[in-house]
């Protein structure tokens, strides 16, 4: 559950990232790669080395789609029925993966943020983004 | 038996000897206790963990992070057999303190995001993917005498 404060704070980071969507998404695609190799599986058909134009413009896709679905928490289930359908059917990632990029785009966050990523907007965003891989898995079965 | 790279041993060995165990134990726990409230069940006698400030401010909660730090340094200087070096603390989570081990993980997450924000950029994907190596047999070792 997200109170106000939560949702507002969540609203706030993610709007000051949309700039640097880019090397946001790359980051924690990167790490997530470096942690979890299994997840390399999804993207043999992409060049997902460090610094490759189909990670950044794939990470940036991830960030800003994040990013729009914080712009109106309550409205997660309209603003993402579009990418429920494309995984679902389409790109039929294993949902327990969300959680694994869910951890590495903390990680990038807590690198990126600092100490700013204090207990509390670590808490907001981890609900947030298990929030997040919930509706994006709705549509699996 | 684990193996370990040059470059994990070494990551491994530079992480631990940079960080301040008193900051980080503390920081890590408190944070999983805020973030996982679920993880206060093990923590009844902590007194007041009522909210986030209270959680940071704990004494109790500190003197705890700089146990599981003095732990896990264990683990630190037996790279080469943790399973063994953990028997008899696997032994202690199972049986005496009753641990969920799944809860292991939890902790360990904060602990990543805690050195994650320490290390800012030096915390690069490399580094971390020997650092989640090494606490994922970590966790293992403290697992391995449940059943």
């Amino acid at each position: 559950m997200l109170s106000k404060k939560e949702k507002k704070l969540i609203k706030e980071i993610w709007e000051r990232l949309t700039p640097v969507a880019e090397d946001i998404g790359s980051d924690a695609l990167l790490r997530m790669f470096a942690s979890y190799p299994g997840t390399k599986t999804y993207f043999s058909h992409l060049d997902i080395s460090p610094g490759s134009a189909h990670l950044c413009s794939h990470g940036k896709k991830i960030v800003l789609a994040i990013a729009e679905g914080a712009k109106d928490i309550s409205q997660l289930t309209v603003t993402l029925a579009p990418l429920q359908t494309l995984h679902a059917y389409q790109l039929r990632i294993d949902p327990t993966n969300f959680k694994l990029l869910s951890h590495c785009m903390l990680v990038t966050l807590a690198c990126y943020l600092g100490s700013e990523f204090t207990p509390v907007a670590h808490a907001a965003m981890d609900k947030f983004l298990s929030a997040f891989a919930a509706v994006l898995s709705e549509k699996y079965r | 038996m684990v193996k370990w790279s040059d470059f994990e041993r070494a990551t491994i060995q530079d992480i631990f000897s940079k960080i301040s165990y008193d900051v980080v134990g503390s920081a890590a726990l408190s944070r999983c206790l805020i973030v996982y409230p679920w993880t206060q069940r093990y923590f009844g006698s902590f007194g007041n963990l009522y909210n986030a400030a209270a959680i940071t401010t704990n004494p109790k909660v500190a003197a705890h992070g700089k146990v599981i730090m003095a732990g896990l340094e264990k683990a630190v200087k037996n790279m080469d057999d943790i399973k063994t070096t953990y028997k008899d603390l696997s032994v202690l989570h199972s049986e005496k303190l009753q641990v969920d081990p799944d809860n292991f993980n939890l902790l360990g997450d904060c602990l990543t995001i805690v050195v994650a924000g320490q290390m800012g950029a030096a915390f690069t994907p490399e580094v971390q993917g020997a650092f989640q190596k090494f606490l994922a047999v970590v966790v293992a070792s403290l697992r391995k005498q449940y059943y």
